[in-house]
Formats: C-alpha cells, structure tokens, sequence
C-alpha cells in the first residue's frame, strides 16, 4: 500500500512528514545500543516478507504485516517501517522520496496503535483471546493504513473523494487475509519462539 | 532476486559525488511534487529524462521501475475525470468525463513519472551503502543510517532464507491457492523467517558487542569532492532555479 508520488497536496505531504517525524523520533531514542540488531534484522525480515505473494481469488496481494511490526517492535516500528520503504523505494521505485512521509506514518502509526491495543491480549493465557485479539490486530491495522490512505486523498482535493473510497473498499478482502496471517504467525510464534512476543 | 542492478554500473551520472545526488534528489522531487502548474514539472520531465540517458541505464529496466507507478496512474485516469466536476469534454455510458479532470490526472501522472524517473537516475544508480554514508556526511540521524545500513546488510541474507523456505515447501508439493491451508503455510514461513531473523539478530548483536560495539557507528567512507562534481552542483541548481522560476502558482 503505498501513496504514489506526485498527487497530494503540500499540506499533506507535510503533515505526513510531520507525523513520520516524531514517530520516527521516539522510535529512535528508544532504540539503545542492545536493541539496534533487534530492530534492523526484523525490518529486513518485514520487508523480505513483504515480497510474499498470496492469491486472492484471480489477484494476489503482498503481506503487510504492519500489525505484527508493531507488536514486536513499538515505537520502533516508525524508523523499522521508513527503513523498508526507503529501501523499497530504492530497490523497486515503489513508493518514493517525496511520499516517504506519509507512507511511513499510514504504515507506522496502526503499528504503534496495535502494539498498545493488543499487546494484552496477545500475550494472554486464555487461547480464544490471543486467537481474537491477533485477528483484530492484523484485520485492524491495514484497516486503520487504508483508512488513512483514503484520508490523505480525500484531503488533497474532493475530485479524489471517489478514488479514496473505492481504495478504502478494495482494501477490505486485504484485511481479512492479514487478519488470518496474522493469527498463523502470532500461534506459530508462540509454539516455536514465545520469548519473542514476551519482550 | 532483490538486486541493486542499477547502482554499479559506470557513467557520468555514476560518479557524480552521492553527496550531490541525494541533495539534489531531494531538491528536485520535492519541488516537482509541490509544484501545482504543469510548467515546472515538465521542465523536470525534460531534466529527469536527461539525466536517465546520461546514466547510460538499460532502458528496458527503466521502463519497468515505471510500471508500479503508472498502474495507480491507471486507475486515477479512470476515476478523477469522471468525479471532478467542470465543463465536459465528453460521455461514456451516460458519465460526463470533465475538463478538469484530465488536466488533473495529466498532471499527477507527468508529476509521478518524473519523480520516479528522478530516483531512477540519481538515487538508485547508488549503492545503498554509499547513500547511507551519503546520508551520515549530510547530518542525517545517526541512528537511522545506522538501521538502514544494517537492514540493508541482511535483506539479501533473508531473502536467500526466504527463498530456500519456498523451496522447500515446493518439494513437499505445496501449491498456491485461495485457501486456508495457503494461507496457513504463508503465515508459517512468515513466521519462521521471523524465528531467524530473530535468533540471528542476537547472534549479530553479540558479535558486535564483542568487537566493541557501544551505540556509535563509524562511517568510514569518505567522499572526496571532485571538479566535475563542482560542474554538475552548477548544472542542477541551474535546473532547480529555472524550475521555481517557471513554478506559476496555483495548487489544486
């Protein structure tokens, strides 16, 4: 899900440069000299998982994971996601330099939502709860990035009203399946690493 | 493969100093993103495509980086000139497409192909390394060079990983479907590359705390100013100043 470049207005490229910026500030001051490898490894592991393809129906779509970043990482998910899009955007020109900003702040900012809103439930005795509260949070976290998308589109001009509902719409099959993935990944990591949802 | 098939490559535009790249990269897409006329960004339609044929790049590679952004293109030009409103320029079906409304996904479709163009031709023909080097001389956050550098490192190392995985449940006749158990099995090589990525950044971690790693990082790359780069800081700032010269005002 990226913005591309060259359609929205310098009031939102600002704001999204703006957000992108104090997220990316407090993500670095919590990132100390014992949590850089941590951090750096897992955003490479984001974005090679980025490249995994499942189908849906006649298309397929790529794993976002955003929700997952954000329950392993925090705050740090801010730097961890602007990393991957800047390198995606050098690698493959998805994305780019001037979006960066927003780009960031519609992936980053779900993350950091969900790291608070489902770190409980995540990590919670009663299998139902980590069941539910994984799916949510996979399902909610492109959800809320979708949202935003739409809304940075809508802002730069009502002819793209219709475009930002159309992007919001189409994103909700996107949503079920990372909810879904989400729920493997979280009960995989359990089974094989829990120490790594505990930190 | 993920590949930097761009960077090493020899041209006038590969050894222009990254230093002078990324500033100028960051000069040039900003301002034919903010610009709200089509005056200026074909200026920089005209400078961008310039520099791509001055990089001596494969154009066929080129043409590909092209393709993601242009399918989002696609799709504006099918929606915007039948949502703005203005004086109509013609009918499908009933639907009055607008003026305005091609004018506008006009625009944003040279805007957004220049752009890419843009980091086509100074930022990728850069190894990430010497754009993180680039990054540091140019008082960019420690720290967040320090991430890109070290998520650069091993992107290839987890891709192979990646890779190896997918192999692996090929042999074991995995085939891709709109199921269940697809998505089941993405999730868990998902996983489990999270797993290693994992247990090798502790591995990593400790090898550089045995190396005496304290939370600084040293760049050690250094980027020696040359004349002709002197020439190309005249060349671009000429192109950046001609473009806020034409920029007439009037954002969307």
């Amino acid at each position: 899900m990226h913005i591309s470049e060259g359609i929205l207005s310098p009031t939102v490229l600002a704001v999204g440069w703006a957000a992108a910026g104090a997220g990316i500030a407090i993500g670095i001051r919590k990132l100390d000299a014992d949590s850089m490898a941590r951090a750096g490894i897992l955003s490479a592991a984001f974005f090679v998982a980025s490249l995994i393809h499942v189908p849906m129906g006649f298309a397929s779509v790529h794993l976002i994971l955003n929700g997952l970043v954000g329950l392993l990482l925090g705050w740090a998910a801010f730097p961890a996601i602007f990393t991957a899009l800047a390198l995606q955007a050098v690698f493959f020109q998805f994305g780019g330099l001037t979006t960066l900003g927003v780009n960031t702040t519609l992936m980053a900012l779900p993350a950091v939502v969900c790291h608070y809103a489902f770190k409980g439930a995540v990590r919670s005795q009663k299998p139902r709860l980590v069941i539910a509260g994984s799916f949510v949070c996979g399902f909610f976290a492109v959800g809320l990035a979708a949202i935003i998308f739409g809304a940075a589109l809508a802002a730069t001009g009502e002819a793209f009203f219709q475009a930002a509902v159309i992007t919001v719409a189409a994103h909700v099959p996107v949503m079920v399946i990372e909810g879904l993935v989400t729920v493997f990944c979280i009960q995989f990591l359990l089974r094989v690493d829990p120490a790594m949802l505990s930190k | 493969m993920i590949s930097e098939e761009l960077a090493f490559r020899d041209s006038a535009v590969h050894r222009i100093d990254p230093r002078v790249r990324l500033v100028f990269a960051l000069l040039l897409c900003f301002a034919t993103a903010l610009s709200g006329s089509f005056a200026a960004p074909l200026l920089a339609l005209g400078c961008a495509t310039g520099l791509v044929a001055l990089s001596c790049l494969p154009l066929f590679t080129v043409a590909r980086r092209l393709v993601p952004v242009n399918i989002f293109m696609l799709f504006l030009w099918l929606v915007l000139p039948f949502t703005h409103f203005g004086e109509p320029a013609f009918k499908i079906m009933g639907l009055a497409a607008s003026k305005q409304g091609i004018e506008l996904a006009a625009l944003v479709t040279i805007k957004a192909n220049t752009i890419v163009l843009f980091m086509v031709a100074l930022v990728s023909t850069m190894s990430v390394a010497a754009l993180g080097h680039a990054a540091h001389r140019l008082y960019f956050p420690e720290k967040l060079v320090h991430l890109l550098l070290l998520t650069y490192r091993y992107v290839f190392v987890l891709e192979s990983e990646y890779r190896q995985l997918v192999r692996a449940a090929k042999m074991r006749s995995f085939a891709p479907a709109s199921n269940l158990h697809t998505y089941k099995t993405y999730s868990y090589l998902a996983g489990m590359l999270l797993v290693r990525a994992h247990s090798r950044a502790r591995r990593v971690h400790q090898a550089m705390v045995c190396r005496g790693f304290s939370g600084v990082y040293h760049c050690l790359d250094s980027f020696a100013f040359r004349k002709a780069d002197w020439v190309w800081v005249g060349i671009l700032s000429l192109f950046f100043m001609a473009m806020i010269g034409v920029w007439i005002e009037g954002p969307y």
